[in-house]
């Protein structure tokens, strides 16, 4: 980390910022801080930027700028990515979650194998304090991280072929929400009612990344009702 | 019912596309958008419009739609059979059609993919930002299905007289797709990225919006297959651990866990996505200041679009005709006339 960014090119229109290979919070949240550092700086042909675990990919427009002046930009923010206090800027959630039973029918399993009751896994969920690390794989699906050690488990063997939007997930060492019904491997251990994504909201993601999770458990039959009452503009939980 | 096309017939992957979404990668929104930009802005020069517009871009076949809408300026950008009304008409130039019409795009005699372009564009609600449907994504209009209605905006509709283009002044070039190597290029062998660069690959049948998956020879990995999850730039030439090329395109995940030997320069993944199962593909490594330079010249090209065309004369016989007069020279005669 120390070495600072590392430059790779991305194609004629893309500027790959290394800042280590691991999937590391500290390494995370450098990330973050220096892609808000870049989005503050304007700087001219950017078109966006899309930060991950360990890197963050520059999008530009080759007709407005080049791969080696963003080089100068970037490595002129570095000294201040760094030096900005730890935690980011992201926000804090608190997404309420009905675990176990039908909303999340792997509870038991993971309960099972982890050697855990049901209960210890849910309150081990609820005591982390998780980052998104970074969205992908569907719109506003995020990648949690860091999960207990106690409750690590590989994938299921058979992916599920349909999870609903809104399950909360585990798998390796990572949680995670979905977003839109889709096959998984993760395991399933609850629900929640609250509108992760929504295209035609003004604010379409909930999470963004950097941002900062904690689940909180609620009862099953409360899923039920706030699914109802949660208005479509109501980011919130 | 407001000024529509009416699909009476679809094609195998019929979608509305433009330039696709900006600045929703970061959160996991495939940017979609026109396979083919260049084809899809001469389609839309044809009729008037902007290069950036929706369109509809169609594979392999196309669909055949009744006109809904009284003076409907279409175009047809691609080497695809046509008919209006049961008749053979032309491709890459635009037609004027009045409501009840059918306008019927046929199967391709060269490249997968064309585009049509109305005037005036279609009238759809963008979905953060864009119109391009993303079919896994469920962002825009969904695949095109008998039956669909598709919505025009006409405020915006130009009024000039129909357009023709040369389309052999806007083939795209031959020779191998240009790549820019890296980012993760360290994890291939020297005797691997020799490999890439030196064989003829094919493209197989696993060919989509999302890539291309090519067969041929094993690309060598220096160091496992595996990398922590990074992002996915369009072109990025993904080697799995079977150890054959995987080129990303408009509808690719945001981002993935296998290295990226390369990336396929815009202007050719293009050309990429004009290509059939079973085409030879081959790669030629560029350096990045000729790329943005190959880029360049390629946006130079989209630009320059509308200085290209020419009236479009209504059927093939008064274009040789009036092509047979000129050259005979008759003008003076057309002249007297005139004075007559």
């Amino acid at each position: 980390m120390a070495d600072g960014p590392k430059f790779l090119p991305a194609g004629e229109s893309g500027l790959l910022v290394e800042l280590g290979d691991a999937i590391d919070p500290a390494l995370n949240a450098l990330v973050h801080r220096l892609d808000g550092l870049i989005g503050q700086a304007r700087l001219a042909g950017v078109i966006e930027t899309v930060p991950t675990y360990r890197s963050l990919l520059v999008v530009f427009d080759p007709l407005a700028t080049e791969s080696a002046r963003l080089e100068d930009s970037v490595r002129a923010l570095w000294p201040r990515a760094q030096a900005s206090e730890a935690g980011g800027q992201g926000r804090r959630w608190f997404v309420p979650v009905a675990f176990g039973g039908e909303l999340g029918m792997d509870l038991d399993d993971v309960a099972r194998r982890t050697g855990l009751s049901a209960a210890e896994v849910v309150a081990r969920h609820e005591a982390t304090d998780y980052i998104v690390y970074m969205l992908g794989f569907a719109p506003g699906f995020a990648y949690l991280g860091t999960l207990d050690e106690k409750l690590r488990l590989p994938r299921r063997e058979t992916p599920r072929l349909a999870v609903p939007p809104g399950a909360i997930m585990q798998g390796g060492a990572q949680a995670c929400v979905s977003t839109l019904e889709m096959p998984s491997g993760w395991h399933v251990l609850g629900r929640t009612p609250s509108p992760i994504y929504d295209p035609g909201r003004e604010r379409p993601f909930l999470l963004a990344p950097g941002d900062r999770v904690r689940f909180v458990s609620i009862p099953a039959g409360e899923f039920e009702n706030r699914a109802k009452a949660l208005p479509d503009s109501e980011a919130l939980a | 019912m407001s000024p529509h096309l009416a699909a009476i017939a679809a094609g195998p992957m019929s979608t509305v596309q433009d330039l696709g979404r900006r600045g929703y990668q970061r959160f996991g929104v495939s940017v979609a958008g026109a396979l083919d930009p260049l084809r899809l802005a001469v389609a839309n020069a044809l009729v008037g419009n902007p290069p950036d517009m929706a369109g509809i871009e169609i594979t392999l076949a196309g669909d055949r739609y009744r006109i809904e809408a009284d003076n409907c300026l279409l175009a047809l950008a691609g080497d695809f059979d046509l008919a209006i009304d049961g008749r053979p008409a032309a491709p890459w130039r635009g037609h004027r059609l009045e409501r009840g019409q059918v306008f019927a795009v046929g199967a391709a005699r060269a490249g997968a993919r064309g585009y049509v372009a109305v005037a005036g564009g279609l009238g759809f609600a963008p979905m953060l930002g864009s119109l391009s449907c993303h079919v896994r994504n469920r962002l825009g209009p969904p695949r095109l299905l008998a039956g669909a209605v598709l919505p025009l905006s006409r405020d915006r509709a130009p009024k000039g007289p129909a357009q023709a283009i040369d389309p052999s002044a806007i083939a795209a070039g031959e020779g191998p797709l240009r790549v820019v190597l890296g980012p993760q290029d360290d994890y291939f062998t020297a005797a691997g990225i020799e490999t890439f660069l030196a064989v003829e690959y094919r493209v197989s049948r696993a060919a989509d919006r999302m890539g291309y998956r090519l067969e041929g020879p094993r690309i060598e990995h220096a160091k496992g297959y595996n990398i922590v999850s990074d992002p996915i730039p369009a072109g990025a030439i993904q080697v799995p651990g079977a150890g054959t090329p995987i080129v990303l395109l408009a509808d690719r995940q945001t981002t993935g866990g296998y290295p990226k030997i390369g990336i396929v320069i815009a202007p050719d993944q293009g050309r990429l996505a004009q290509m059939k199962p079973g085409d030879a593909v081959r790669f030629a490594a560029i350096g990045r200041a000729e790329a943005a330079e190959a880029h360049r010249a390629w946006r130079a090209r989209i630009a320059a679009l509308p200085g290209m065309l020419r009236p479009a004369v209504e059927d093939a016989t008064k274009l040789l005709d009036s092509a047979r007069l000129l050259s005979l020279n008759l003008i003076d005669g057309a002249v007297a006339e005139d004075r007559a």
